[in-house]
């Protein structure tokens, strides 16, 4: 096996050998904060960049969410069950921390098993479950649906926001407007999806890409591969994280998606509507559904955004350092947007560990890319 | 949310398991894992056991982790 040192000087080799700079972009919140946490940004050559894209799911959730969760949670019967990061999420009408504060009961659980086991222990009351997260989480969110179907458990449902990490990457692509060079594909999404579903990517719309793990080890060596590919004009789904993804990815975690879920159109922060690429309950389990169980919600006015660039730094065409606000009127103690209150969200990372020098470098290869047109 | 260490499985009942990570007990869910039997190492994301690690795996990850 190769070391960190060493898979860092093929980097290094490989990068001085280029005459323009890459940009890679990983769509995971935990490849964001590894990336920072094991200094790998700091030791990347300046012409091979590493941008973060839609991989935080609490970030890419739009505000209509956060309003819909806030309106169930004044409801004096019902217990919201959430995932700790979405409750200091702003929305319209304040966050469900601030909702909490005013009496709503709003609870803070591990695994939406412990919310499941909340609405046996409380038959009187409505327990509503914020499923929030991509295909890692989305099985067993699932899995909670069809017992609770099964068990005749009918004071459990679920508020849906899961998406499908695949289509955001394609429309990213096809969209054009940020020009990548590759794609540091999740590790934890792949060991559900497998590695093969990143075949129409690389194959059809040209992108290498690697599912990689989240020690510095993997991160340099998945980048190596990326950098190999760009250098051998491949573009293949290739896989670093063998540990952990088989081709196939986990077959009984996908046909629990499959038969809870349907493919659906759905909107992203940032990145607005993408096609298929939300996991929305199937009129089997309409039961669970919160949506269909409380259709008249009372939902604020939207208004307009307040000068948060959380869609752009989604899009990976701005750095958190670039945003007006950074570090002045949004901090992690009072977060403006979702991607400061995340603990996998690109602004909070950039605000817990520095990263002046990233804008700088960021900024320069869009420009430079932009000269250069279309990715290769 | 997602554990990207190895935890070792010690007790098993039915689509329940308990596993130990660095000598701290958790309850899992194995529904969505063939087979599971005390000793197996399992990847955990949200209370799931949603990966099987092989013994090839394990020592994998132990290589890579003295190379930090
Ligand atoms: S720093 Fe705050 S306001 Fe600016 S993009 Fe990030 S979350 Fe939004």
């Amino acid at each position: 096996m190769k070391s960190t040192q060493e898979h860092l000087q093929k980097i290094r080799e490989y990068a001085s050998g280029l005459d323009r700079s890459l940009t890679f972009m990983e769509v995971c919140g935990t490849h964001t904060m590894a990336a920072f946490r094991t200094g790998l940004r700091s030791l990347l050559p300046s012409n091979v960049n590493l941008v973060s894209g839609p991989g935080c799911p609490v970030c890419v959730t739009v505000d209509q969410y956060i309003d819909e969760a806030m309106a169930l949670a004044a409801k004096p019967d019902v217990i919201v069950a959430t995932f700790g990061d979405m409750v200091r999420v702003p929305g319209t009408g304040g966050s469900l921390q601030q909702a909490r504060s005013q009496g709503a009961d709003v609870r803070v659980v591990y695994s939406p098993s412990d919310a499941l086991d909340l609405a046996r222990k409380c038959p009187d009351r409505d327990v509503v479950f914020l499923g929030v997260g991509f295909e890692t989480t989305a099985p067993a969110v699932a899995w909670t649906v069809k017992c609770a179907a099964e068990e005749n458990i009918d004071n459990y449902s679920v508020l849906g926001a899961h998406k499908r990490v695949l289509p955001a990457m394609q429309a990213l692509v096809q969209d054009g407007e940020v020009n990548l060079d590759g794609f540091m594909c999740p590790g934890h999404v792949s060991v559900i999806i497998g590695s093969q579903a990143y075949e129409p990517l690389a194959r059809q719309q040209g992108m290498p890409c690697v599912v990689t793990g989240f020690e510095a080890f993997d991160m340099a060596e998945g980048l190596g591969m990326l950098l190999q590919q760009v250098r051998e004009g491949r573009t293949e789904a290739e896989n670093q994280y063998t540990r952990a993804v088989t081709p196939e990815g986990n077959p009984a975690a996908k046909s629990m998606l499959d038969e809870v879920f349907r493919h659906d159109d759905v909107a992203w922060r940032g990145l607005g509507t993408i096609p298929d690429s939300g996991l929305s309950i199937r009129d089997e389990y309409a039961r669970c559904d919160a949506r269909r169980r409380w259709p008249d919600l009372d939902l604020p006015e939207r208004r307009e955004e307040q000068g948060c660039r959380c869609g752009e730094v989604l899009r990976g065409l701005r750095s958190p350092d670039a945003c007006p606000l950074f570090g002045k009127a949004c901090t992690p103690s009072n977060p403006v947007g979702p991607c400061m209150v995340s603990t996998e969200g690109t602004c909070a990372a950039h605000y817990h560990y520095g990263g002046a020098q990233d804008a700088v470098s960021v900024q320069s290869a869009s420009a430079s890319q932009a000269e250069r047109g279309s990715a290769g | 949310m997602c554990l990207a260490t190895p935890a070792e499985v010690v007790e098993v009942e039915g689509m329940q398991a308990t596993v130990d990570v660095h000598g701290t007990r958790r309850e899992v869910n194995v529904a969505f894992l063939d087979d599971v039997q005390v000793g197996d190492y399992v990847l955990l994301h949200a209370g799931f056991a949603i990966r099987k690690w092989t013994a090839e795996d394990v020592a994998a990850y132990e290589e890579i982790m003295k190379d930090l």
